[in-house]
Protein backbone atom coordinates (compact mmCIF):
# COMPACT_ATOMS: atom_id res chain seq x y z
CA UNK A 1 0.00 0.00 0.00
CA UNK A 2 1.54 3.50 -0.85
CA UNK A 3 1.76 5.58 2.25
CA UNK A 4 0.51 9.28 1.97
CA UNK A 5 2.88 11.98 2.18
CA UNK A 6 3.80 13.74 5.63
CA UNK A 7 3.11 16.69 6.47
CA UNK A 8 4.47 17.42 10.48
CA UNK A 9 1.20 18.04 12.10
CA UNK A 10 0.58 21.77 13.53
CA UNK A 11 -2.04 23.42 14.89
CA UNK A 12 -3.25 26.94 14.50
CA UNK A 13 -5.48 29.20 16.37
CA UNK A 14 -7.32 31.08 14.92
CA UNK A 15 -8.44 34.87 15.65
CA UNK A 16 -10.99 37.13 14.75
CA UNK A 17 -10.94 41.37 15.74
CA UNK A 18 -8.22 43.39 15.00
CA UNK A 19 -7.24 43.11 11.48
CA UNK A 20 -4.99 44.77 9.66
CA UNK A 21 -6.61 47.31 6.87
CA UNK A 22 -3.55 46.64 4.61
CA UNK A 23 -4.02 43.51 4.41
CA UNK A 24 -0.96 41.81 4.21
CA UNK A 25 1.19 40.13 1.33
CA UNK A 26 1.97 36.65 1.44
CA UNK A 27 5.74 34.96 1.27
CA UNK A 28 4.92 31.81 0.47
CA UNK A 29 5.12 31.74 -2.92
CA UNK A 30 8.27 28.77 -3.27
CA UNK A 31 11.31 30.38 -5.65
CA UNK A 32 12.57 27.65 -7.11
CA UNK A 33 14.88 29.21 -9.13
CA UNK A 34 17.34 31.91 -10.12
CA UNK A 35 17.57 33.56 -13.74
CA UNK A 36 16.60 30.18 -15.12
CA UNK A 37 18.93 27.98 -12.97
CA UNK A 38 17.10 25.94 -10.14
CA UNK A 39 17.96 26.55 -6.77
CA UNK A 40 18.97 22.94 -5.53
CA UNK A 41 21.52 22.83 -8.15
CA UNK A 42 23.03 25.87 -7.20
CA UNK A 43 23.22 25.03 -3.50
CA UNK A 44 24.78 21.09 -4.63
CA UNK A 45 27.38 22.71 -6.82
CA UNK A 46 27.94 25.88 -4.57
CA UNK A 47 27.04 24.33 -1.08
CA UNK A 48 24.56 26.47 1.59
CA UNK A 49 24.88 29.29 2.71
CA UNK A 50 25.50 30.95 -0.88
CA UNK A 51 24.93 34.55 -2.15
CA UNK A 52 23.84 34.60 -5.72
CA UNK A 53 23.79 37.35 -7.85
CA UNK A 54 22.10 38.21 -11.52
CA UNK A 55 24.26 39.76 -13.63
CA UNK A 56 20.82 40.31 -15.81
CA UNK A 57 19.77 42.26 -12.71
CA UNK A 58 22.23 44.62 -12.44
CA UNK A 59 22.65 45.22 -15.62
CA UNK A 60 18.66 45.77 -16.20
CA UNK A 61 18.46 48.03 -12.99
CA UNK A 62 21.54 50.22 -14.27
CA UNK A 63 20.26 50.57 -17.93
CA UNK A 64 16.75 52.06 -15.86
CA UNK A 65 18.36 54.19 -13.85
CA UNK A 66 20.86 55.88 -16.91
CA UNK A 67 17.32 55.94 -19.12
CA UNK A 68 15.53 57.41 -15.86
CA UNK A 69 18.04 60.89 -16.01
CA UNK A 70 19.63 60.75 -19.26
CA UNK A 71 15.85 61.15 -20.76
CA UNK A 72 15.54 64.03 -18.26
CA UNK A 73 19.23 65.56 -18.68
CA UNK A 74 21.81 65.97 -21.22
CA UNK A 75 24.84 65.39 -18.99
CA UNK A 76 24.66 62.46 -16.55
CA UNK A 77 27.28 60.31 -15.44
CA UNK A 78 27.01 57.22 -13.12
CA UNK A 79 30.39 56.09 -10.71
CA UNK A 80 29.78 52.90 -8.73
CA UNK A 81 29.91 53.07 -5.44
CA UNK A 82 32.19 50.55 -4.20
CA UNK A 83 31.48 50.52 -0.83
CA UNK A 84 28.35 49.01 -1.62
CA UNK A 85 29.55 45.67 -3.11
CA UNK A 86 33.34 46.07 -4.44
CA UNK A 87 33.20 42.19 -5.72
CA UNK A 88 35.57 42.55 -8.92
CA UNK A 89 32.57 41.01 -10.97
CA UNK A 90 29.92 43.10 -9.69
CA UNK A 91 32.35 46.43 -10.41
CA UNK A 92 33.20 45.20 -13.33
CA UNK A 93 29.37 44.54 -14.53
CA UNK A 94 28.83 48.44 -13.86
CA UNK A 95 32.05 49.24 -15.74
CA UNK A 96 31.06 47.52 -18.77
CA UNK A 97 27.61 49.43 -18.22
CA UNK A 98 29.84 52.92 -18.28
CA UNK A 99 29.65 53.49 -14.66
CA UNK A 100 32.97 55.68 -13.52
CA UNK A 101 34.30 54.21 -9.70
CA UNK A 102 33.79 56.33 -6.56
CA UNK A 103 35.79 55.12 -3.52
CA UNK A 104 36.13 55.63 -0.10
CA UNK A 105 39.39 54.66 0.82
CA UNK A 106 42.89 53.65 -0.56
CA UNK A 107 41.71 49.89 -0.62
CA UNK A 108 38.56 50.81 -2.50
CA UNK A 109 40.70 53.22 -4.86
CA UNK A 110 43.41 50.33 -5.40
CA UNK A 111 40.65 47.67 -6.42
CA UNK A 112 39.03 50.24 -8.94
CA UNK A 113 42.53 51.00 -10.85
CA UNK A 114 43.38 47.02 -10.70
CA UNK A 115 39.71 46.72 -12.24
CA UNK A 116 40.82 49.28 -15.06
CA UNK A 117 38.82 52.38 -14.10
CA UNK A 118 41.43 55.18 -15.43
CA UNK A 119 42.46 57.26 -12.54
CA UNK A 120 40.43 60.09 -14.04
CA UNK A 121 37.67 58.29 -13.98
CA UNK A 122 37.71 57.62 -10.00
CA UNK A 123 35.86 59.80 -7.14
CA UNK A 124 37.91 59.73 -4.30
CA UNK A 125 35.47 60.39 -1.48
CA UNK A 126 35.48 59.63 2.88
CA UNK A 127 37.42 61.71 5.62
CA UNK A 128 40.13 59.73 5.85
CA UNK A 129 42.94 60.30 2.93
CA UNK A 130 46.22 60.29 4.32
CA UNK A 131 49.30 61.93 2.37
CA UNK A 132 50.13 59.42 0.10
CA UNK A 133 46.41 58.45 -0.46
CA UNK A 134 46.45 61.70 -1.48
CA UNK A 135 49.61 61.80 -3.70
CA UNK A 136 48.24 58.58 -5.68
CA UNK A 137 44.96 60.23 -6.12
CA UNK A 138 46.60 63.72 -7.66
CA UNK A 139 49.30 61.03 -9.75
CA UNK A 140 46.26 59.48 -11.63
CA UNK A 141 44.57 62.96 -11.83
CA UNK A 142 41.49 61.82 -9.69
CA UNK A 143 38.62 63.63 -8.41
CA UNK A 144 39.17 64.74 -4.94
CA UNK A 145 36.36 65.10 -2.41
CA UNK A 146 37.91 67.44 -0.01
CA UNK A 147 35.77 66.17 3.65
CA UNK A 148 37.10 68.54 6.02
CA UNK A 149 40.05 71.54 6.12
CA UNK A 150 42.71 69.48 7.54
CA UNK A 151 42.62 67.46 3.81
CA UNK A 152 42.26 70.73 2.54
CA UNK A 153 45.54 72.27 4.32
CA UNK A 154 47.06 68.70 3.82
CA UNK A 155 46.40 68.51 0.30
CA UNK A 156 47.72 72.01 -0.53
CA UNK A 157 50.92 71.41 1.63
CA UNK A 158 51.37 67.98 -0.55
CA UNK A 159 50.94 70.60 -4.10
CA UNK A 160 53.22 73.44 -2.75
CA UNK A 161 56.38 73.18 -4.85
CA UNK A 162 55.37 69.73 -6.52
CA UNK A 163 54.49 71.18 -9.90
CA UNK A 164 51.04 69.49 -9.86
CA UNK A 165 47.36 70.48 -9.75
CA UNK A 166 44.87 68.54 -8.26
CA UNK A 167 41.15 68.07 -9.36
CA UNK A 168 38.98 69.07 -6.06
CA UNK A 169 35.61 69.28 -5.16
CA UNK A 170 34.47 69.82 -1.97
CA UNK A 171 31.70 67.66 -0.17
CA UNK A 172 28.81 69.95 1.40
CA UNK A 173 26.59 68.94 3.71
CA UNK A 174 23.13 70.88 4.63
CA UNK A 175 19.67 70.76 5.70
CA UNK A 176 17.23 69.36 3.03
CA UNK A 177 14.34 68.91 5.57
CA UNK A 178 14.93 65.37 6.50
CA UNK A 179 16.01 64.00 9.84
CA UNK A 180 18.82 63.04 10.64
CA UNK A 181 20.53 65.18 9.06
CA UNK A 182 24.31 63.75 8.10
CA UNK A 183 26.28 66.75 8.87
CA UNK A 184 29.60 64.70 9.57
CA UNK A 185 30.70 64.53 6.31
CA UNK A 186 31.75 67.41 3.99
CA UNK A 187 31.53 71.36 5.25
CA UNK A 188 28.21 72.68 6.32
CA UNK A 189 26.09 74.60 3.20
CA UNK A 190 23.85 76.95 6.39
CA UNK A 191 27.08 77.99 8.41
CA UNK A 192 29.26 78.86 5.91
CA UNK A 193 31.75 76.26 5.92
CA UNK A 194 31.42 75.26 2.29
CA UNK A 195 31.79 78.78 1.09
CA UNK A 196 34.56 79.46 2.81
CA UNK A 197 36.31 75.76 1.86
CA UNK A 198 35.30 77.02 -1.30
CA UNK A 199 37.10 80.42 -1.11
CA UNK A 200 40.45 78.94 0.10
CA UNK A 201 40.37 76.54 -2.55
CA UNK A 202 40.48 79.11 -5.45
CA UNK A 203 43.15 80.83 -3.09
CA UNK A 204 45.07 78.12 -4.12
CA UNK A 205 45.93 78.00 -7.93
CA UNK A 206 47.38 74.27 -7.96
CA UNK A 207 44.10 73.18 -7.17
CA UNK A 208 41.77 73.16 -10.04
CA UNK A 209 38.18 73.64 -8.10
CA UNK A 210 35.95 71.32 -10.60
CA UNK A 211 32.53 70.14 -8.72
CA UNK A 212 30.54 69.97 -5.67
CA UNK A 213 29.62 67.18 -4.02
CA UNK A 214 26.77 66.08 -1.53
CA UNK A 215 25.38 62.80 -0.12
CA UNK A 216 22.32 63.68 2.08
CA UNK A 217 21.16 60.76 3.57
CA UNK A 218 21.08 56.73 3.21
CA UNK A 219 17.25 54.76 1.98
CA UNK A 220 15.60 58.67 1.26
CA UNK A 221 12.04 58.33 0.77
CA UNK A 222 11.69 61.90 -0.05
CA UNK A 223 12.75 63.33 -3.51
CA UNK A 224 12.27 66.26 -1.90
CA UNK A 225 15.24 66.50 -0.02
CA UNK A 226 17.43 65.83 -3.51
CA UNK A 227 15.54 68.84 -4.83
CA UNK A 228 16.78 70.83 -1.91
CA UNK A 229 20.19 69.35 -2.19
CA UNK A 230 20.12 70.20 -5.79
CA UNK A 231 19.42 74.23 -5.42
CA UNK A 232 21.72 74.26 -2.79
CA UNK A 233 24.59 72.81 -5.00
CA UNK A 234 23.27 75.28 -8.14
CA UNK A 235 23.52 78.16 -5.70
CA UNK A 236 27.39 77.26 -4.83
CA UNK A 237 27.74 77.02 -8.27
CA UNK A 238 26.33 80.23 -9.54
CA UNK A 239 27.95 82.00 -6.96
CA UNK A 240 31.41 80.12 -7.77
CA UNK A 241 30.58 81.78 -11.45
CA UNK A 242 29.79 85.40 -10.37
CA UNK A 243 32.74 85.70 -8.10
CA UNK A 244 35.72 83.50 -9.72
CA UNK A 245 34.27 83.44 -13.30
CA UNK A 246 34.41 79.57 -13.33
CA UNK A 247 32.09 77.01 -14.32
CA UNK A 248 31.48 74.28 -12.61
CA UNK A 249 32.28 71.00 -14.22
CA UNK A 250 29.85 69.03 -12.44
CA UNK A 251 27.12 68.61 -9.50
CA UNK A 252 27.32 65.25 -7.82
CA UNK A 253 24.55 64.47 -5.80
CA UNK A 254 25.87 61.38 -4.22
CA UNK A 255 23.72 58.52 -3.47
CA UNK A 256 21.00 57.16 -1.15
CA UNK A 257 18.02 55.89 -2.90
CA UNK A 258 15.85 53.48 -1.32
CA UNK A 259 15.98 50.11 -2.39
CA UNK A 260 12.51 47.89 -2.48
CA UNK A 261 13.70 46.50 0.72
CA UNK A 262 11.29 46.80 3.84
CA UNK A 263 12.92 48.54 7.35
CA UNK A 264 12.11 47.26 10.26
CA UNK A 265 9.37 49.04 12.11
CA UNK A 266 7.79 49.80 8.45
CA UNK A 267 4.05 49.50 8.49
CA UNK A 268 3.99 49.15 4.66
CA UNK A 269 6.31 47.40 2.53
CA UNK A 270 9.50 48.14 0.84
CA UNK A 271 8.45 48.49 -2.57
CA UNK A 272 4.81 49.80 -1.61
CA UNK A 273 6.43 53.28 -0.30
CA UNK A 274 9.78 54.48 -1.76
CA UNK A 275 10.24 56.66 -4.98
CA UNK A 276 10.66 55.49 -8.39
CA UNK A 277 14.29 56.03 -9.81
CA UNK A 278 12.52 58.44 -12.30
CA UNK A 279 10.86 60.41 -9.23
CA UNK A 280 14.29 60.75 -8.52
CA UNK A 281 15.45 61.50 -11.36
CA UNK A 282 12.52 64.02 -11.84
CA UNK A 283 13.49 66.14 -8.70
CA UNK A 284 16.94 66.64 -9.24
CA UNK A 285 17.26 67.17 -12.94
CA UNK A 286 14.29 69.46 -12.91
CA UNK A 287 16.00 71.65 -10.33
CA UNK A 288 18.84 71.93 -12.10
CA UNK A 289 17.15 72.74 -15.22
CA UNK A 290 15.28 75.10 -13.80
CA UNK A 291 18.38 76.94 -11.95
CA UNK A 292 18.89 79.03 -14.87
CA UNK A 293 22.25 77.80 -16.36
CA UNK A 294 22.98 78.23 -19.87
CA UNK A 295 22.78 75.25 -22.02
CA UNK A 296 26.63 75.06 -23.18
CA UNK A 297 27.19 75.44 -19.20
CA UNK A 298 25.39 72.94 -17.89
CA UNK A 299 27.00 70.80 -15.10
CA UNK A 300 27.50 67.21 -15.80
CA UNK A 301 25.34 65.36 -13.00
CA UNK A 302 27.07 63.12 -11.07
CA UNK A 303 25.09 59.71 -9.62
CA UNK A 304 26.64 57.88 -6.94
CA UNK A 305 23.64 55.24 -5.97
CA UNK A 306 24.79 52.51 -4.42
CA UNK A 307 21.79 50.16 -3.05
CA UNK A 308 19.24 51.18 -5.40
CA UNK A 309 21.17 49.41 -8.20
CA UNK A 310 22.65 46.48 -6.65
CA UNK A 311 20.04 45.01 -3.55
CA UNK A 312 17.43 43.48 -6.25
CA UNK A 313 20.68 41.62 -7.61
CA UNK A 314 21.86 39.88 -4.55
CA UNK A 315 20.26 36.44 -3.22
CA UNK A 316 20.93 34.17 -0.26
CA UNK A 317 20.39 31.11 -0.24
CA UNK A 318 20.85 28.88 2.67
CA UNK A 319 19.16 25.91 4.54
CA UNK A 320 17.30 24.77 7.58
CA UNK A 321 19.13 23.36 10.49
CA UNK A 322 16.50 22.71 13.33
CA UNK A 323 13.20 23.74 14.11
CA UNK A 324 11.89 24.22 18.05
CA UNK A 325 9.43 26.05 20.10
CA UNK A 326 10.26 28.43 22.24
CA UNK A 327 8.99 28.61 25.88
CA UNK A 328 6.35 31.13 25.45
CA UNK A 329 5.36 28.70 22.62
CA UNK A 330 6.48 30.79 19.50
CA UNK A 331 7.98 28.33 16.91
CA UNK A 332 11.70 29.35 15.98
CA UNK A 333 13.48 28.47 12.99
CA UNK A 334 17.38 28.19 12.80
CA UNK A 335 18.84 28.58 9.68
CA UNK A 336 22.69 28.14 8.58
CA UNK A 337 22.79 32.24 7.44
CA UNK A 338 23.08 34.61 10.05
CA UNK A 339 23.45 38.18 11.06
CA UNK A 340 27.37 37.35 10.12
CA UNK A 341 26.17 37.20 6.39
CA UNK A 342 23.31 39.52 6.54
CA UNK A 343 24.30 42.15 7.85
CA UNK A 344 21.32 44.19 6.48
CA UNK A 345 18.84 42.22 8.85
CA UNK A 346 19.69 44.47 11.06
CA UNK A 347 17.59 47.13 10.02
CA UNK A 348 15.77 45.19 7.23
CA UNK A 349 12.92 42.72 7.56
CA UNK A 350 14.20 40.94 4.47
CA UNK A 351 11.86 38.50 2.03
CA UNK A 352 12.18 35.26 2.41
CA UNK A 353 10.80 32.38 0.33
CA UNK A 354 10.91 28.34 0.72
CA UNK A 355 12.98 27.17 -2.41
CA UNK A 356 10.70 24.15 -2.17
CA UNK A 357 6.99 23.08 -2.87
CA UNK A 358 4.95 24.28 0.30
CA UNK A 359 1.83 22.82 1.33
CA UNK A 360 -1.27 25.12 2.44
CA UNK A 361 -0.35 25.27 5.83
CA UNK A 362 1.79 28.51 7.13
CA UNK A 363 3.18 29.16 11.17
CA UNK A 364 4.13 32.55 12.62
CA UNK A 365 8.11 31.80 13.44
CA UNK A 366 11.17 33.99 14.69
CA UNK A 367 14.16 33.16 11.86
CA UNK A 368 17.79 32.80 13.78
CA UNK A 369 20.95 32.40 12.43
CA UNK A 370 23.40 29.84 13.07
CA UNK A 371 25.72 31.71 15.59
CA UNK A 372 25.66 30.90 19.38
CA UNK A 373 25.05 34.53 20.05
CA UNK A 374 21.50 36.04 20.78
CA UNK A 375 22.07 38.86 18.60
CA UNK A 376 21.42 36.51 15.77
CA UNK A 377 18.43 37.11 14.59
CA UNK A 378 17.21 37.16 10.72
CA UNK A 379 13.62 38.00 11.16
CA UNK A 380 11.49 38.26 14.73
CA UNK A 381 8.32 37.59 13.20
CA UNK A 382 8.08 36.37 9.73
CA UNK A 383 4.49 33.94 8.63
CA UNK A 384 6.18 30.97 6.35
CA UNK A 385 4.74 27.76 5.30
CA UNK A 386 6.08 24.71 7.16
CA UNK A 387 9.75 24.43 7.58
CA UNK A 388 11.77 21.29 8.12
CA UNK A 389 15.18 20.41 8.64
CA UNK A 390 16.98 20.22 5.59
CA UNK A 391 14.51 22.94 3.65
CA UNK A 392 16.05 25.72 1.51
CA UNK A 393 15.11 28.96 1.71
CA UNK A 394 16.23 32.14 -0.48
CA UNK A 395 16.36 35.54 1.10
CA UNK A 396 16.10 38.51 -1.75
CA UNK A 397 17.37 41.90 -1.79
CA UNK A 398 21.08 41.42 -0.19
CA UNK A 399 22.92 42.78 -2.88
CA UNK A 400 24.11 46.09 -1.37
CA UNK A 401 26.24 45.55 1.66
CA UNK A 402 26.29 42.63 3.07
CA UNK A 403 29.12 41.22 0.96
CA UNK A 404 31.36 44.30 2.45
CA UNK A 405 30.13 44.25 5.86
CA UNK A 406 29.75 40.62 6.80
CA UNK A 407 31.39 39.33 9.67
CA UNK A 408 33.91 36.36 9.66
CA UNK A 409 32.88 35.62 13.24
CA UNK A 410 31.95 32.06 14.41
CA UNK A 411 31.50 31.41 11.04
CA UNK A 412 33.91 31.54 7.55
CA UNK A 413 32.04 33.33 4.58
CA UNK A 414 30.64 31.33 1.82
CA UNK A 415 31.11 31.37 -1.98
CA UNK A 416 29.25 33.80 -3.99
CA UNK A 417 27.78 32.56 -7.33
CA UNK A 418 27.40 35.03 -10.69
CA UNK A 419 24.52 33.89 -12.90
CA UNK A 420 25.58 35.50 -16.28
CA UNK A 421 23.67 36.75 -18.83
CA UNK A 422 23.57 33.32 -20.68
CA UNK A 423 22.66 31.65 -17.48
CA UNK A 424 25.65 30.09 -16.50
CA UNK A 425 27.28 30.50 -12.85
CA UNK A 426 30.32 31.84 -12.30
CA UNK A 427 32.25 31.65 -8.90
CA UNK A 428 33.08 35.45 -8.06
CA UNK A 429 34.23 34.79 -4.62
CA UNK A 430 35.54 31.48 -3.31
CA UNK A 431 34.15 30.29 0.40
CA UNK A 432 36.86 31.02 2.92
CA UNK A 433 38.64 27.36 4.59
CA UNK A 434 40.51 27.19 7.84
CA UNK A 435 43.62 27.91 5.92
CA UNK A 436 42.22 31.58 4.82
CA UNK A 437 41.71 32.50 8.32
CA UNK A 438 45.30 30.57 9.44
CA UNK A 439 47.22 32.53 7.27
CA UNK A 440 47.32 36.10 9.13
CA UNK A 441 47.89 34.15 12.34
CA UNK A 442 51.07 33.80 14.05
CA UNK A 443 52.12 32.11 17.16
CA UNK A 444 54.91 33.41 19.18
CA UNK A 445 57.59 30.36 19.89
CA UNK A 446 56.85 29.97 23.57
CA UNK A 447 52.91 29.26 23.10
CA UNK A 448 53.44 26.52 20.54
CA UNK A 449 53.45 23.36 22.30
CA UNK A 450 51.41 22.56 25.98
CA UNK A 451 50.71 19.75 27.74
CA UNK A 452 46.87 19.37 28.84
CA UNK B 1 -2.72 13.44 29.84
CA UNK B 2 -6.24 12.98 27.88
CA UNK B 3 -7.88 14.57 25.04
CA UNK B 4 -11.06 16.76 25.69
CA UNK B 5 -14.02 14.62 24.73
CA UNK B 6 -16.04 17.60 23.56
CA UNK B 7 -13.54 18.65 20.99
CA UNK B 8 -15.08 19.04 17.31
CA UNK B 9 -13.31 18.60 14.25
CA UNK B 10 -14.70 18.93 10.74
CA UNK B 11 -13.43 17.44 7.55
CA UNK B 12 -11.48 20.45 6.67
CA UNK B 13 -9.24 20.54 9.85
CA UNK B 14 -11.47 23.12 11.84
CA UNK B 15 -10.85 22.65 15.41
CA UNK B 16 -13.63 23.75 18.04
CA UNK B 17 -13.05 23.66 22.00
CA UNK B 18 -16.06 24.18 23.77
CA UNK B 19 -14.47 24.27 26.72
CA UNK B 20 -11.94 27.63 26.10
CA UNK B 21 -14.32 29.08 22.94
CA UNK B 22 -11.30 28.55 21.00
CA UNK B 23 -11.13 27.75 17.34
CA UNK B 24 -8.51 26.46 14.99
CA UNK B 25 -7.20 24.58 12.20
CA UNK B 26 -5.46 21.95 11.56
CA UNK B 27 -3.35 19.90 9.22
CA UNK B 28 -4.19 15.65 8.00
CA UNK B 29 -1.50 14.49 10.42
CA UNK B 30 -3.00 17.08 13.21
CA UNK B 31 -6.60 15.74 12.46
CA UNK B 32 -5.32 12.18 12.23
CA UNK B 33 -4.03 12.73 15.88
CA UNK B 34 -6.55 13.96 17.45
CA UNK B 35 -9.47 11.58 15.91
CA UNK B 36 -7.33 8.53 17.56
CA UNK B 37 -6.59 10.20 20.46
CA UNK B 38 -10.49 10.77 20.89
CA UNK B 39 -10.78 6.99 20.20
CA UNK B 40 -8.75 6.16 23.01
CA UNK B 41 -5.48 4.78 20.68
CA UNK B 42 -2.45 5.54 23.31
CA UNK B 43 1.18 7.07 22.34
CA UNK B 44 2.62 4.09 20.82
CA UNK B 45 -0.39 2.88 19.26
CA UNK B 46 -0.25 6.24 17.58
CA UNK B 47 3.09 6.41 16.46
CA UNK B 48 2.87 2.42 14.64
CA UNK B 49 -0.37 3.51 13.31
CA UNK B 50 0.69 6.98 11.67
CA UNK B 51 4.17 5.40 10.43
CA UNK B 52 2.38 2.70 8.99
CA UNK B 53 -0.27 5.28 7.00
CA UNK B 54 2.24 8.31 6.37
CA UNK B 55 5.72 8.04 4.70
CA UNK B 56 7.22 9.31 7.63
CA UNK B 57 10.50 7.88 9.90
CA UNK B 58 9.81 7.07 13.55
CA UNK B 59 12.24 9.49 14.87
CA UNK B 60 10.92 12.49 13.18
CA UNK B 61 7.41 11.79 13.68
CA UNK B 62 8.21 11.10 17.60
CA UNK B 63 9.94 14.74 17.31
CA UNK B 64 7.05 16.19 15.89
CA UNK B 65 4.78 14.39 18.25
CA UNK B 66 6.36 16.15 21.05
CA UNK B 67 6.30 19.67 19.90
CA UNK B 68 2.29 19.07 18.72
CA UNK B 69 1.57 17.32 21.98
CA UNK B 70 2.84 20.62 23.43
CA UNK B 71 0.58 22.62 21.78
CA UNK B 72 -2.53 20.59 22.38
CA UNK B 73 -1.77 20.86 25.42
CA UNK B 74 -1.24 24.85 25.71
CA UNK B 75 -4.59 25.30 23.79
CA UNK B 76 -6.35 23.19 26.59
CA UNK B 77 -7.47 20.83 23.89
CA UNK B 78 -5.29 17.88 25.88
CA UNK B 79 -5.97 18.05 29.58
CA UNK B 80 -3.26 16.57 32.62
CA UNK B 81 -5.03 13.85 34.06
CA UNK B 82 -5.55 15.34 37.49
CA UNK B 83 -7.39 18.53 36.20
CA UNK B 84 -10.09 16.41 34.41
Amino acid sequence: MTKLSYERPVITKLNTGTMNKFGTRTEYAPVTQIDGVPVKKLIADYGSPCFVISERTIRDTYKNAVRAFKSRYPKVQFAWSYKTNYLNAVCNVFHSEGSWAEVVSIFEYEKALKNGVPGTKIIFNGPDKTESDLRTAIENNSMIHIDHFDELYQLSEILQDSGKKARVAIRVNMDTGIYPMWDRFGFNYEDGSAWSAINKIFAHPEMDFVGLHCHIGTYMLTTNAYSVAAGKLCDLAFNIKQRYNKNIEYLDLGGGFASANTLKGSYLQGGDIIPSVDDYAEAITSTILNYGFKPDELPTLFLETGRALIDDAGYLLGSVIAIKRLSDGRRATIMNFGVNLLFTAFWYNHRISPAQEISAQTEDMVIYGPLCMNIDVVRENINLPLLNKGDNVVVHRVGAYNMTQWMQFIQMRPKVVMIGMDGTPHIIREHETLDTMLRYEKMPAHLKEFKL
Amino acid sequence: MHINKNIAISETGFVFNPLTGDSFSTNQVGQEILRKLQGGTNQEELLKHLTEKFNIDKTTLEKDMTDFMLMLNSYQILMDDEKA
